[in-house]
């Protein structure tokens, strides 16, 4: 009975096992105490995302409606009032921010994942100091605040530099992908030493005894069964980074927190204004890493290391 | 010094291996002739996988010698993978590279390693996978192979880089009784061919009847060896007839 009404409520999002259903096949067995079985496993945030219902952007657009209407009631500037304004702006909002936020998180996972790669098979070489070195940089900017490597970033590169006898400038954005590609990079990387280390070692030496070389096995036989491995971690990433952008706003760039702020200010600071502008960007950024949220621990139920 | 046919193509002199403090060869040797097949049994333990991986160089050893085709195995200076072209291996877990169909896993390696035409190779590998049974299977996965295709086709993997020894680590160990025959009819062809054969086995009906010669292992040195009628019914060693007691 309470399955069958469960379900029909759902009817449009199919339940993710594990997650927001049984587990599929999972039987209860008595198994020796893990601790690591009981920590953070990295999927902590998409996981939780994932679990959300289907129905929270509504919550908030309630939220956001409602919840101005008592808390603001003595003012002069009315909810209606407010909402108008954001109506106004809603469409700047989104093209000249959200958007931008998008473009910073795709260059930032670019960079971040092409520097992540070779630091993770840094870390996996033979040779032993480029292996230090890349397990520190590796352990460094994963175990930094975001927003601590932002500021770095934006002091310490210069803002200009010549080329050939030309100066170029660079934009500040680009130093924002820049800092946040640190810590993506690093945390890329562990993602693909973990993967590397989670085939047999068996595989290693089948392909050994075919006269392989190590550059051989790692590209032709290692790799190409990681990157299935690889992608839902990665995804989780991209969508932490994403919600990561509008630390952006601190270094000034233009983006969607940056521009509402501004936005808010040419509605004459309104404080009314406040719930309904941020929590737009609430709604954006929920719009877009939820459905993202839902692939990665679907991918990464279905790409699971069976024993 | 150059290797001629008449010595010994795999040639062990007193091999001596631990793993940390535990001794797990004590000085085993022994020879192999070309087109020879020899099976190596013995009680779990006994050392003969940790053996049989010494002489492809899987595993180093601490004393003693190894040589194939004259050239020392364990010679720092040794490519490794020039000895490897010529030692095909086959292990109990098949291994097979699980993102490949059964004709890639095949011709992987002689594409890759040796460099060959594609069009060479490709023929070669549906003649070898006809050898073993299995060229209706050319296109699928590993993972949608049984055990003992898989088996069959990690030997056709191993054939394909045309090798002049192949070495056997219990392959049929973790096979179900009716697929264990048709990977030991495989074997058996390939000793009939004139291959050079080291299998370590638990199988033995299959060591009494392929093989030329058997070693029996127990804690790390070879108990008693002997062609295989002598060796099952007139065993000499208690500690052999003990294990064959039990077995057989």
């Amino acid at each position: 009975m309470g399955a069958v009404h469960e379900n029909s409520g759902v009817r449009c999002m199919k339940r993710i096992s594990g997650i927001n259903a049984p587990l599929k096949g999972g039987m209860s067995v008595l198994k020796p105490f893990d601790i690591h079985a009981h920590g953070p496993d990295g999927y902590v945030f998409t996981r939780w995302l994932a679990g959300l219902p289907w129905w929270t952007p509504l919550m908030i657009v309630v939220i956001i409606g409602v919840y101005p209407s008592f808390a603001y009631a003595q003012s002069s500037f009315s909810v209606s009032d407010a909402f108008g304004a954001l109506w106004r702006w809603m469409p700047f909002l989104l093209v000249s921010g959200f958007l931008f936020n998008v473009l910073i998180s795709f260059w930032t996972l670019l960079i971040g994942t092409i520097a992540g790669a070779a630091l993770g098979l840094g870390q996996i070489s033979p040779f032993g100091p480029l292996r230090v070195f890349s397990w520190f940089i590796t352990q460094l900017f994963r175990n930094s605040p975001w927003l601590v490597i932002l500021f770095i970033v934006l002091l310490a590169l210069p803002f200009e530099f010549n080329f050939l006898g030309q100066t170029i400038r660079v934009p500040d954005w680009m130093k924002g992908v820049f800092g946040l590609s640190l810590p993506v990079m690093a945390n890329i990387s562990e993602v693909v030493r973990g993967a590397v280390q989670s085939v047999p070692t068996a595989q290693w030496e089948a392909a050994e005894s075919l006269a392989f070389n190590r550059r051989q096995i790692l590209w032709q036989v290692i790799l190409p069964q990681c990157f299935k491995r690889m992608l839902p971690p990665w995804m989780n990433w991209y969508a932490i980074l994403t919600m990561a952008t509008p630390l952006c706003s601190l270094l000034g760039i233009e983006e969607i927190i940056t521009l509402s702020r501004q936005a808010m200010e040419s509605e004459d600071n309104h404080p009314e204004l406040l719930v309904p502008f941020y929590g737009f960007a609430l709604l954006l950024f929920f719009t877009y890493c939820y459905p993202i949220a839902r692939l990665t621990m679907r991918l990464e139920r279905k790409y699971a290391v069976k024993l | 010094m150059a290797w001629t046919a008449e010595q010994p193509i795999v040639s062990l002199k007193n091999v001596c291996k631990s793993f940390g403090s535990l001794e797990v060869l004590k000085g085993v040797s022994f020879d192999v002739m070309k087109g020879e097949v020899i099976c190596i049994i013995g009680p779990s333990g006994s050392g003969k996988s940790t053996l049989i991986r010494c002489i492809n160089g899987l595993n180093d050893i601490q004393d003693g010698s190894i040589t194939v085709q004259g050239k020392e195995v364990h010679d720092p200076n040794l490519d490794k993978l020039e000895l490897r072209k010529k030692v095909g291996m086959v292990f109990q877990q098949y291994n097979l590279f699980p993102h490949k169909t059964a004709l890639q896993n095949v011709m992987m390696a002689p594409l890759k390693v040796l460099k060959e035409k594609k069009l060479d190779v490709e023929e070669r590998a549906y003649a070898l996978l006809k050898k073993v049974r299995l060229e209706d299977k050319a296109h699928s996965y590993p993972g949608e192979l049984s055990g003992g295709q898989q088996q069959r086709v990690a030997i056709a993997r191993s054939l394909a880089m045309n090798p002049d020894v192949m070495l056997f680590d219990e392959v049929t160990a973790a096979l179900d009784p009716e697929t264990v025959k048709e990977v030991l009819i495989t074997i058996r062809e390939l000793a009939e061919d004139g291959m050079t054969c080291i299998l370590v086995t638990h199988e033995m009906g299959f060591a009494r009847e392929v093989a030329d010669h058997i070693y029996f292992t127990d804690r790390g040195v070879i108990v008693e060896h002997g062609p295989p009628k002598s060796f099952f019914d007139n065993a000499k060693d208690k500690r052999t007839k003990e294990f064959l007691s039990q077995i057989l």
